[in-house]
């Protein structure tokens, strides 16, 4: 090993000055935190906000220039700008739905935005990670500041419970991931994405493909667990109902889309030689992943642990994406994430609303009436249910239409087929609740609903609008997707 | 340069080191589902990071790289800020349950 270290040049770091903005920023919060007087708190929330902002401008100014940092360690290509761009919007609406959600639980401090902040710079490492061992690093930055977020409200039994669970099963699935990445290490002397392809195509090199088999066997365990993929699963809706409804909305989109972009670069670069080997796993798992989700999800009264169901199926159409090995797959996944990034915090930014103090208000039977009372509200949910059934003129048709073209592209049909077919059963659920809003009336014992609050008002608005937008003009992100499913190899 | 008298680790065939490794992670793995005490359910799961790190920096040493010992350098903060989180976890677990028993944690239908 050569002992000569090369300083990084002034474009690989400015290639990265969104995460070292933020690194620096959510350490000044957690030094200021305890010097802030209680009635303070709300300047982290701005802040944070503002991070985020610069975070994107930088990472829009950095585009220019794509290409590799810190002795290929990291890449900065199409891709990782867009999961960047994406994962720091997520923040931006997180941020905003959880302000008065801190406030009401009496529990506002600069922690929790840090911890968000933590969490996205994991997320940014993770899309951007060119190398397996700095994949296992921005996984783990990401996560565990998400398990002391699931637990974040420390004196409420649920949200222990939830922190517990998704912390024991998350390290678990690490150590899985981790053993997985030794081995690859082992068999191809390398841990870079590129340096491993070439390895596998090598003809001269025979490396043990039992071993590898097995080595990339262990990588999908862990790479499943974190995208709640089938059978790795079983987590997620315990781990979602117990954890405050902001920190549930985060948890479902921001790390999931990271995992997901991380999934597709493993697959699409250095495991790409063994894609034969992979197909079969992809596509069990994308269908059994979609029949649990839909049909649990079927029977669950409790909003939030609906929806965890409905972000499993979500997954398992992702992985229908994963499954055809393709660019226009990869776009159709990027695609997808990103609406449903849209949709599904809108979702949440209502129960988050409607949840009210304490949680109380969580069970499906508590939007009764929700029309009459918010009749703005009710319809704002409305697009969101519909656009995650994947009715035309939403975003989430889009999504499910590329989805499943890539897939038929690639001649998945039958595993299209059962995926439109999943899809059908998925609008039973959601509807459902879009009934018992609009047709039933309102609980007589019903607690005082307060009008929303800004922050909540600006994020449902948002994400309605930006749900309804894609539903209308795919081609703006669906464009830049295609162009940056590329990846640089 | 005389030989040391010892013997170095290098007489002992990579296999054995493999093989350990392996014993050491189905060991971690099978406690993990099987115990039912939170404590030993994480110690379970720092017994599997081990085993990660043996295999790192068994295949480092016969490759003759440093990466692998540094990956495992990596490992090991990793599994420290886990722990850190960890125990907490645990703690606030404990203090409102009054129980370290995972069964008893669970009170969400699956």
């Amino acid at each position: 090993m050569p002992a000569s270290f090369v300083p990084p040049s002034p474009q690989e770091l400015f290639r990265f000055a969104p995460e070292m903005l933020m690194t620096v920023i959510a350490t000044l919060i957690m030094v200021m935190e305890p010097l802030s007087a209680p009635e303070g708190k709300r300047k982290f929330a701005v802040i944070t906000f503002l991070t985020l902002v610069a975070g994107i401008v930088l990472t829009l100014m950095g585009a220019s220039d794509p290409g590799t940092a810190f002795s290929k360690m990291l890449v900065l290509d199409g891709f990782a700008e867009f999961f960047r761009i994406l994962v720091m919007v997520v923040g931006l609406l997180i941020v905003l739905i959880s302000t008065n959600y801190l406030k009401l639980e009496q529990h506002e401090s600069g922690e929790y935005y840090a911890l968000i902040l933590f969490s996205i710079i994991g997320q940014c490492l993770m899309v951007s990670a060119n190398e397996l061992i700095m994949l296992f690093i921005g996984l783990e930055c990401s996560s565990i500041a998400s398990y002391v977020l699931a637990g974040y409200l420390r004196d409420d039994k649920r949200n222990n419970e939830s922190a517990l669970k998704y912390f024991l099963l998350g390290s678990f699935a690490t150590a899985f991931l981790l053993y997985g990445v030794a081995w690859i290490y082992g068999l191809t002397g390398t841990t870079n994405l590129s340096a491993i392809r070439a390895t596998l195509l090598d003809p001269t090199n025979h490396p043990n493909l039992v071993m590898l088999g097995a080595a990339t066997a262990l990588l999908f365990v862990g790479l499943a667990f974190k995208v709640s993929a089938a059978p790795f699963q079983m987590w997620a809706p315990d781990v979602y109902q117990g954890a405050p409804a902001p920190v549930t909305a985060f948890m479902s989109v921001g790390p999931k889309a990271a995992a997901f972009a991380m999934f597709l670069r493993i697959l699409m670069t250095a495991f790409e030689p063994l894609k034969d080997r992979w197909e079969p796993i992809l596509w069990t798992s994308a269908l059994v992943t979609m029949l649990i989700g839909n049909f649990a999800a079927l029977r669950q009264a409790n909003i939030k642990r609906l929806l965890a169901y409905s972000s499993i199926a979500h997954a398992g159409y992702v992985m229908v994406a994963l499954t055809t090995h393709s660019e226009i797959g990869t776009a159709a996944a990027m695609f997808y994430l990103a609406s449903y990034a849209f949709m599904n915090i809108g979702a949440f930014a209502v129960v988050t609303y409607l949840a009210r103090r304490g949680e109380k208000h969580v069970a499906t039977q508590d939007l009764a009436g929700l029309s009459q009372t918010q009749p703005l509200v009710a319809a704002m949910l409305t697009i969101f249910l519909l656009s995650l059934t994947g009715i035309p003129l939403t975003a989430g048709f889009f999504g499910k239409f590329y989805i499943f073209k890539a897939a038929l592209d690639a001649n998945l049909v039958w595993l299209a087929v059962l995926g439109m077919l999943n899809s059908a059963v998925a609008a039973y659920y959601y509807l459902r609740i879009i009934v018992v809003m609009y047709m039933e009336p309102p609980a007589e014992s019903a607690e005082e609903l307060l009008a929303p609050t800004a922050g909540i008002r600006v994020a449902i608005f948002c994400t309605a609008i930006v749900t309804l937008f894609l539903g209308i003009f795919p081609s703006i992100i669906l464009d830049f997707a295609g162009k940056s499913a590329a990846l640089i190899r | 340069m005389p030989e040391l008298p010892i013997a170095l680790p290098a007489h002992v065939p990579l296999s054995w080191y493999l093989i350990l490794s392996v014993i050491l992670f189905v060991v971690g793995a099978a406690g993990f589902l099987l115990r039912r005490n939170i404590i030993t359910v994480f110690m379970c799961i720092e017994l599997m990071l081990n085993a990660v790190n043996l295999t790192f920096i068994a295949f480092s040493h016969q490759l003759k790289q440093v990466d692998g010992h540094i990956y495992s350098f990596f490992v090991m903060v990793v599994a420290a800020a886990e722990a850190a989180v960890g125990l907490a976890i645990i703690l606030t677990v404990f203090k409102n349950r009054s129980t370290l028993e995972v069964d008893e944690v669970s009170s969400m239908k699956l």
